[in-house]
């Protein structure tokens, strides 16, 4: 999969579920810091991307996603 | 019929409250899944008679104190039926004696499957609530977790425990959408309550405002009302069914 393409698919999921601007919706931009969500929207927008992504995210790794990038490098690395 | 297409998983749902809960809830139109922890007969009793009311069940054997058979059995449920709508915490033990003669065994067990079940059964269930946006968690609590009760200090602790579960989980859902209450039962007649000793159950009936035991039913029409839509602007409130036993 492009890394383009990965990233607008989750630019997507992060604006609609954020509600947050796109041109806000960098790789280096904190969900917490940055795009001002709490932990229960992170827990959501978790969910989506095993969806969108068809992923399972484990908790573990779940905990360890802060910025847009750990998102993106996280579907690059576990996705075929 | 006011649960239509809605699909219900009531644990502890072969034989008393959790049976009355998933037969009523099944009146009303809902898919049940029962589950069971050892009684494999009275379960698929249970689920006939859902089966005669014109609804679907799904009888599940699963130890709600163990994280790995909770997630398993919220997957195939969602699997089945496509969505989970409501939640019935209601499994429940006891292992009644003097707190100084309780054995850490009795403790552990009734902590267990009491508190730490319905823990477990949320956590699983509210994966697909967030999902859907939407969902109704009922917990069982008890009067003893409010009043407290001699002989009954692991029970008492672990339904105080689910009060503050409840709470806490309403709290944190909220703006997802998802309820969660609680039914605080009185002493009502079941397996459970028969074991009891004679002189305490004289003395629980003595203590009943309205001068009679509890059914099952009495419980789980409650129950319904929660897991409807006309209790859709309640969240985090506990419910005595006790004929007025504990009055707040």
């Amino acid at each position: 999969m492009a890394e383009d393409d990965v990233l607008e698919r989750v630019k997507k999921i992060v604006v609609d579920r954020l509600g947050v601007d796109e041109a806000d919706v960098k790789p280096e931009a904190s969900f917490k810091e940055d795009l001002d969500a709490d932990s229960l929207d992170i827990v959501e927008l978790v969910m989506e991307l095993e969806d969108e992504f068809n992923l399972e995210i484990s908790d573990e790794d779940a905990e360890k996603i802060q910025t847009v990038g750990d998102v993106i490098t996280y579907i690059q690395s576990h996705k075929s | 019929m006011i649960l239509k297409e809605k699909v219900a998983l009531v644990t502890g749902a072969s034989r008393g409250i959790g049976k009355a809960i998933a037969l009523e809830l099944a009146r009303e139109g809902a898919s049940v899944i029962v589950n069971y922890s050892g009684n494999k007969s009275r379960a698929e009793e249970t689920a006939s008679a859902i089966e005669a009311l014109g609804a679907e069940a799904l009888p599940y054997q699963c130890d709600v104190s163990n994280e790995a058979d909770v997630q398993e059995m919220v997957k195939t449920a969602v699997k089945k039926f496509g969505h989970l709508d409501i939640v019935v915490n209601n499994a429940g033990i006891t292992r009644d004696g003097l707190l100084m003669r309780m054995k850490e065994a009795d403790w552990d067990a009734v902590l267990n499957t009491n508190l730490k079940g319905v823990f477990l059964v949320t956590k699983a269930a509210l994966r697909p609530m967030i999902r859907q946006k939407q969902g109704k968690i009922i917990n069982i609590a008890s009067v003893v977790g409010i009043l407290g009760n001699a002989s009954q200090a692991n029970y008492a602790a672990a339904k105080a425990g689910v009060i503050g579960l409840t709470k806490a989980s309403a709290r944190e859902m909220a703006s997802k959408g998802i309820t969660v209450n609680a039914v605080a039962p009185g002493f009502i007649v079941t397996d459970m309550t028969d074991e009891l000793p004679e002189e305490v159950k004289e003395k629980m009936q003595n203590d009943i405002p309205l001068g009679r035991p509890g059914t099952p039913e009495d419980v789980a029409k409650v129950v319904r009302f929660l897991a409807s839509e006309d209790s859709g602007y309640m969240t985090g409130q506990i419910l005595n069914v006790d004929g007025g036993m504990a009055m707040q």
